[in-house]
């Protein structure tokens, strides 16, 4: 348990070794705090999907799982993207409405990152990896909190690092993204060398 | 014709969807270990991209602007579990390779990118036009990075030996690095740096100019 926890927080991080979410990793980590609440809300939608979506997947889209209506043979799994796609675009909504209510301090420092998360590959990629690895359910709550924490902690420091590059003398061409792949490069070596780490 | 050829032309290099757009970086990232992978997984994404523009921009009158983004969505998550499955009957070994990455097509931003900004406003010929040159553009990207990390991660190519190992008799002691996670970070930084370096147009202007800049020593 401890162990799932620990290598997909680090070594097999999310973004940085499975390269997920590169995309909104680059696009959202000019500034600190916005990248703090981007972290926050990926990690708490990572940790309610992936389990939703390894109930989905077990209970109503793996070989067998209808086999008590009498219909063993159904076999839904080739459904998996669209069920998982839907799910995670719900959630993100009732999310949105349930901060809306009842924390709108959240709901006003994540703004116009929340609906975003949709179309994030890492909660995506998170219940993919859920199927591939064939984790029970407590191991997918573990994994969805763990890959989510291990997001949030790259692209805050990430995050950090870039508001300091802001002020240094590079090249020209490098300004921007080709600075940002090199220092993401770096950081990934760092965290890769976190594999020994845990039990 | 003129300009809907530059709709196919303009992302090759000048607009390109990956160094300057910014979009669809994480599959890019992810299948470059081998140049195989990288090209059944650009045919895979030109495929959705062509197809999933053409069929939004069929119906680009008839979607209701709240609800745009399930509708396309779902066309695009279709068109990828059909892909998903021929690769799966007649590609198995690279399928297996590329794992999740051809599902994730479905969040690929390029894909939804396009889709939203071009095929959403445009009728059907430009819209494919727009989808294939995009398409090759990534494909072209992908090319150049999964030839540099297979050539010096294994010395070899599409699977076949160029350059010999001292175990058969060579010189090459393959770059174990190559085939890890970082050093696609840093082949595609460099390679933004390269194509920088040489249309400066394209150079994001610092932020904050510094008061001392270059000191003579």
């Amino acid at each position: 348990m401890i162990d799932i926890l620990i290598t997909s927080m680090f070594h097999q991080n999310l973004v940085l070794t499975s390269f997920l979410g590169i995309c909104t990793f680059l696009a959202v980590s000019e500034r600190f705090e916005t990248a703090v609440g981007l972290g926050l809300a990926i990690t708490v939608v990572q940790t309610i999907t992936v389990p939703i979506n390894q109930l989905i997947y077990t209970g109503l889209l793996v070989e067998g799982a209808w086999d008590w209506l009498g219909l063993p043979q159904v076999d839904l799994t080739y459904l998996k993207l669209v069920a998982f796609i839907g799910v995670i675009a719900a959630m993100v909504q009732i999310l949105e409405m349930g901060l809306d209510r009842f924390a709108p301090w959240l709901y006003r420092a994540l703004g116009v990152f929340l609906p975003l998360i949709t179309v994030n590959c890492a909660v995506l990629g998170g219940s993919l990896f859920m199927v591939e690895r064939q984790y029970n359910l407590t191991e997918s709550i573990v994994f969805g909190f763990g890959s989510g924490a291990g997001w949030a902690l790259a692209i805050i420091a990430f995050a950090a690092i870039r508001e300091r590059l802001k002020y240094s003398d590079m090249p020209d061409g490098l300004q921007g993204l080709g600075g940002a792949f090199i220092i993401a490069g770096l950081m990934s070596l760092g965290f890769s060398a976190l594999a020994g780490v845990g039990p | 014709m003129g300009s809907n050829l530059r709709h196919l032309t303009n992302p090759l290099i000048a607009n390109n969807p990956i160094t300057l757009q910014i979009l669809g970086i994480c599959s890019a990232l992810a299948v470059t270990t081998s140049l195989t992978t990288a090209l059944v997984m650009s045919g895979a994404l030109t495929f959705v991209l062509c197809l999933s523009s053409a069929v939004i921009s069929l119906i680009r009158h008839h979607i209701p602007p709240v609800i745009r983004l399930i509708v396309q969505i779902t066309i695009i998550a279709s068109l990828v579990i059909v892909i998903d499955g021929f690769l799966k009957a007649y590609a198995f070994d690279v399928s297996l390779q590329i794992s999740i990455f051809v599902g994730l097509i479905v969040t690929n931003c390029l894909v939804l990118g396009r889709a939203e900004a071009f095929a959403m406003h445009n009728p059907v010929g430009p819209s494919v036009l727009d989808a294939l040159g995009n398409g090759l553009g990534y494909t072209l990207i992908l090319t150049i990075v999964g030839s540099i990390r297979e050539l010096l991660g294994a010395g070899t190519l599409l699977g076949y030996t160029i350059l010999r190992s001292p175990a058969e008799g060579g010189w090459f002691q393959p770059l174990g690095l190559m085939q890890l996670a970082p050093s696609a970070f840093f082949i595609i930084g460099l390679l933004v740096w390269a194509i920088r370096a040489r249309w400066t147009g394209q150079v994001t202007a610092p932020k904050y100019r510094l008061k001392y800049r270059r000191v003579q020593r």
